[in-house]
Parts: structure tokens; C-alpha cells; sequence
């Protein structure tokens, strides 16, 4: 590359460099270690001890399951309510411009502000939908995010409803690639909507659909926010994330070494799990 | 196409659905926030306050420090989106305009940054940032800011160069303007809306951000919006929902404002990526 390219680069790629390369190269080293906080003794390098303790770290593993309850649970009705509304919105509706505009606001709000309304709604006493399900007769209601069986699937619908905006404006990105001569002709030829949409639309979508349902499966493993402030993790556990897990590690108990451990075996099992998906998926493409 | 008319209804019924599944918890937020303590601890709460009051707004900032915490924010987010875009631009340009390796790894990068969960990244930064004193500092939050936002601030700049016609530069080179001048006088003035946006997009991101503040900064003094939100939850009795809610409304109007101004250059970026790819 000539000089300037270099000099065009550089500014860019040195903090990179230092400041995210190097951290995670680092970050995986220290998972090596028995690194910890506020310790005044120098950290040593102690193999795979960490990694050997996780194996028989139940509770890891119990939040490593509800992490994938979770990552699937959110990412699969997200993907098909996205789907309907990006048809919807590629139809020539009239405020289609509005419709548009309201459906990406979720994605314009803090996460911590998505989890605090969510908890407004929730609240046993003040929420509205605990009012809604009292108005229709159909009981007292009951205290969402505490219940120990009602705590995942709330806090998985809030899930649902944050990542709605990017998974619809990704498909609707692809819907626009959908050749309309080809609908046309197929509607001519007597195909009903629902043939029309398996071989025509979804043709054309597939790749988006691929890519933003692989991206939502990782966004979601490694979600944070929105669990911290909707439940902490509890009631019990019951809905503590991976990541919530490995922050209280690091940043409760002071546990560096271990919690980088953690952070390594999510990022193999996430490229493990996302390698079987996409390369399922590319082999079914002949079916689908 | 034709549609039958029952179908278009239906079209339109769901489009209402969706909207309102989509709306309804802002809305209750709203609601919340303007109303008094008396109506909150009513057990029948209604969607439109009786009696409208401001008092949740006061009491709000008289719990917390939200003017300072949003000083804070507007720092850190300004920062990170100034910084991103100052950095990013001449990379993505290159990015858009060579097929070197180089780039290609750039590329790559981007992807593969998204699969690491944040706390393989953070714990090497706090110990990073300690040794330098940069824990519990605003300058720190907005170092790592901005190299958590270039990834996509340079996602998005490639797509916004590549839409700018390499033959403008050629033509331009052929007139006998140097390098230099092709760049400031014919490609920036067409890069401009895309540089903005990219910018705005960083700064409504960093606004919103809450790991990173939460780990990085200990003190109130020091605290982001996001962070001096979660002070309000925790033992909250219903007395407390009123400023809770009346704090949040607050803290994401800027984003919606940013939002609404970005909407269509988003959506229409991303259409325009996916049409690359």
C-alpha cells in the first residue's frame, strides 16, 4: 500500500489495534490466571485450572442453559412477528411513512429505559397489565418478574419487543430486493399468496434472514442491560444471563481470571452452535 | 397488485396490531409519569392521568443528580460520535475505494468483534484503564466508546463512500486537481449527509450505552444517565414509580429526537447495504 493509504488508515486502525484487539487477546490470556482484584500479590499463571473449576460449576452451566432458553426464545418469534411487519410495511398502505418511523422507535431507547417501562407494565399493583387482565375478569393477576415460573418468559417477551425495529428494517431491506416482475408473473399464473411467498419472496430474503437471525442469536446470548434492570437475574436465578453471571464474578467477587474463562467458553459455544446453523441452513437452501 | 378489499382490511388490522404492541409500553410510560402519587397507588389505574401533575419531574431531579448525569452523557456521547467519525472516515474510504488485504481484515474484524461477549473485553480494559487512572473519568468512558463504535461507524461509512461514483474523483483528477483537493472539493461535500448520520447514529448509541458506564464509572458525580436511572429501581415502593418513569421519559427524549431526524437515512442505508451484499 502506498503511503497515504497508510496515513489514511492508521488513525483508525491504532486504537483498534490497542484498544479492542489487544484487550481481547489480553482478556483471553487472563483466563489463564488467577488474576483477581484489589489482590496484592503478583497474578500467576495457573493453566487450565479456571476451566476445570467451570466444568463443575453447576450454576455456570444452569445460567449457560437459561442463556440459550433465552437467546432462542427471543430470537425465533422475533424473527416471524419481524417478518409479518416487514410485509406489511412493504405493501403500499396508506401512513405507510408513519407506521415505518413508529416501528423503529424501541430501537432509538436506552435499554435500560425499555427494561424500566417494561417494569411499569409489569408491576403488580400499578401495571397496566395486571389492570388489563383484571378488567377482563380473568383473575388478580400475578407479580411477573418475581414469579418463579412466570420471570423468563417476561422478561423474554421484552426481549421480543426491543429487537423487533433492526430484525424488521434488515428484512424489509431484503423484501425490496424481491423482483416484482416475478411476483406479478406468478400471480398471473394463478399462485396463491402463500406459493408466491416460497418461491419467490423467500428466495430473495433468505440471505438477509440468514445473517440477521445469525447476528440476533449472538446480540442475544450477550445481552445485559435489559435483564439487570428488569430482574437482576432473579428471582432465584432464574433468569440470570451468562453475562450477568460473569459480571457479578468479575466485578462483585473480584474473580478476573475465572469471569474471563466464562467469557471464553460463551464465545466456543456461540461459534460452535452458530457453525451447525449456518451450515445447516446453506445445505438445506435447495428445500427451503 | 390487487388485493381484495377484506384483505386490505386485514393488512390494515394487523398493521394496527403490531403498531400498538409496539407503542403501548411508551405510552404507559408517559402515562406514569404524569401522574400523582394518589393515582399510582390506585388499584385501578387508568391509561389517561385524571389529574396531571408535574410533580414526578421535580421530585425526580430532586432524588438524583440527572442534570450532571446528563452533562455526562452529552460528553461521553459527543466524544465518542466526534472521535468515531474523525477516526473512521479516512479508513473507510480506503476501505471502499482499494481491495487490499488490509481492508479485507478490517472487514473481518467487524464481524467477528460482534460474537465477543463484552466481558472478555472489559475486564482487560478496567485493568487497562486503572493503570492509567482513566477508571471512574468521563475521557475514559469516551476512549472506550470510541473504539466500540468504529466497527459500525465504519460499516456504515463503506457504504456511504462506495455510493459516492469513483468516476466524479477520475474526472476531477483529470481536470488536474490533486489528491488532496479531489477529496475536500468533490468527495467530501457528497460524503457530508453520510458522515452526519453515521455520527448521530454513534452518538444516540453511546447515549443509550450501559455496560461500559456501569463497570467504568463508581462515583454519582460521574455517572451517565443510563447508570443514575438504576438508582431509582431497586426498593421501590409505588410512591417512587412516578419519578422513576418521569427520569426515563426524559432520558430518551434526545434519542428520539436524534432518531426521528436519522430515521430515513438508516432505514435507506441498510437497504442500500443489503442490496451490495
Amino acid at each position: 500500500m502506498e503511503h497515504g493509504a497508510w496515513f489514511l488508515v492508521l488513525p483508525a486502525l491504532i486504537p483498534i489495534l490497542v484498544l479492542s484487539v489487544g484487550p481481547l487477546l489480553y482478556g483471553v490470556l487472563l483466563a489463564f490466571t488467577d488474576a483477581q482484584s484489589g489482590r496484592t500479590q503478583p497474578t500467576q499463571w495457573i493453566g487450565g485450572l479456571n476451566f476445570r473449576d467451570l466444568l463443575h460449576d453447576t450454576l455456570f452451566w444452569e445460567s449457560f442453559r437459561i442463556g440459550l432458553v433465552w437467546a432462542v426464545g427471543v430470537t425465533v418469534p422475533q424473527f416471524l412477528l419481524a417478518l409479518g411487519l416487514a410485509l406489511l410495511l412493504n405493501q403500499d398502505l396508506r401512513l405507510r411513512w408513519l407506521a415505518r418511523a413508529l416501528a423503529i422507535v424501541p430501537w432509538a431507547m436506552p435499554e435500560v429505559v425499555v427494561g424500566v417501562m417494561w417494569r411499569l407494565v409489569y408491576n403488580p399493583d400499578a401495571g397496566i397489565l395486571n389492570e388489563t387482565i383484571r378488567d377482563l375478569g380473568l383473575g388478580d393477576g400475578r407479580d411477573w418478574l418475581s414469579g418463579l415460573a412466570t420471570a423468563l418468559p417476561a422478561v423474554i417477551v421484552v426481549g421480543i419487543w426491543a429487537g423487533m425495529p433492526t430484525t424488521t428494517v434488515a428484512l424489509l431491506a431484503g423484501l425490496q430486493n424481491t423482483p416484482r416482475e416475478l411476483h406479478e408473473a406468478a400471480a398471473v399464473d394463478g399462485a396463491g399468496a402463500w406459493r408466491r411467498f416460497r418461491t419467490v419472496t423467500w428466495p430473495a430474503i433468505r440471505p438477509v434472514a440468514l445473517s440477521i437471525t445469525a447476528l440476533n442469536l449472538i446480540w442475544n446470548f450477550n445481552s445485559f442491560a435489559l435483564v439487570y434492570v428488569l430482574t437482576s437475574g432473579g428471582p432465584g436465578g432464574r433468569t440470570r444471563l451468562p453475562m450477568l453471571f460473569a459480571y457479578e464474578e468479575a466485578f462483585r467477587y473480584g474473580q478476573f481470571g475465572y469471569a474471563a474463562a466464562m467469557g471464553c467458553v460463551m464465545v466456543a459455544v456461540i461459534s460452535i452452535l452458530l457453525a451447525v446453523f449456518l451450515a445447516g441452513r446453506l445445505r438445506g437452501g435447495d428445500h427451503a | 397488485m390487487r388485493t381484495s378489499r377484506t384483505g386490505r382490511a386485514g393488512q390494515y388490522l394487523a398493521l394496527l396490531a403490531y403498531l400498538l404492541f409496539l407503542a403501548f409500553p411508551f405510552l404507559w410510560l408517559v402515562s406514569t409519569a404524569f401522574k400523582p402519587p394518589r393515582e399510582l397507588g390506585s388499584l385501578h389505574p387508568t391509561w389517561i392521568p385524571k389529574d396531571p401533575t408535574l410533580a414526578n419531574f421535580r421530585q425526580a431531579f430532586d432524588e438524583q443528580p440527572l442534570l450532571h448525569a446528563a452533562l455526562n452523557s452529552l460528553v461521553a456521547a459527543l466524544g465518542a460520535a466526534l472521535i468515531a467519525v474523525l477516526l473512521a472516515t479516512p479508513m473507510a474510504y480506503v476501505m471502499a475505494r482499494r481491495r487490499t488485504p488490509l481492508a479485507r481484515a478490517a472487514t473481518g474484524w467487524v464481524v467477528v468483534s460482534q460474537a465477543f461477549p463484552l466481558v472478555l473485553l472489559i475486564i482487560p480494559l478496567f485493568l487497562v484503564l486503572k493503570n492509567l487512572r482513566l477508571i471512574n473519568s468521563v475521557p475514559g468512558l469516551v476512549m472506550v466508546y470510541v473504539v466500540w463504535a468504529l466497527p459500525f461507524a465504519l460499516w456504515m461509512l463503506v457504504g456511504y463512500v462506495r455510493a459516492v461514483p469513483a468516476e466524479l474523483e477520475e474526472a476531477a483528477a483529470v481536470d488536474g486537481a490533486g489528491r488532496l483537493r479531489t477529496l475536500v472539493s468533490v468527495t467530501a461535500p457528497l460524503l457530508a449527509p453520510g458522515i452526519v448520520a453515521t455520527a448521530l447514529f454513534a452518538f444516540v448509541t453511546a447515549w443509550n450505552e450501559f455496560f461500559f458506564a456501569l463497570v467504568l464509572l463508581k462515583t454519582p458525580e460521574k455517572q451517565t444517565l443510563p447508570v443514575v436511572l438504576t438508582h431509582f429501581i431497586g426498593a421501590e415502593g409505588v410512591a417512587d414509580l412516578g419519578p422513576l418513569a418521569a427520569a426515563a421519559f426524559l432520558a430518551t427524549l434526545p434519542s428520539l429526537v436524534v432518531f426521528a431526524v436519522i430515521q430515513r437515512r438508516i432505514t435507506g442505508g441498510m437497504l442500500a447495504g443489503a442490496v451490495k451484499s
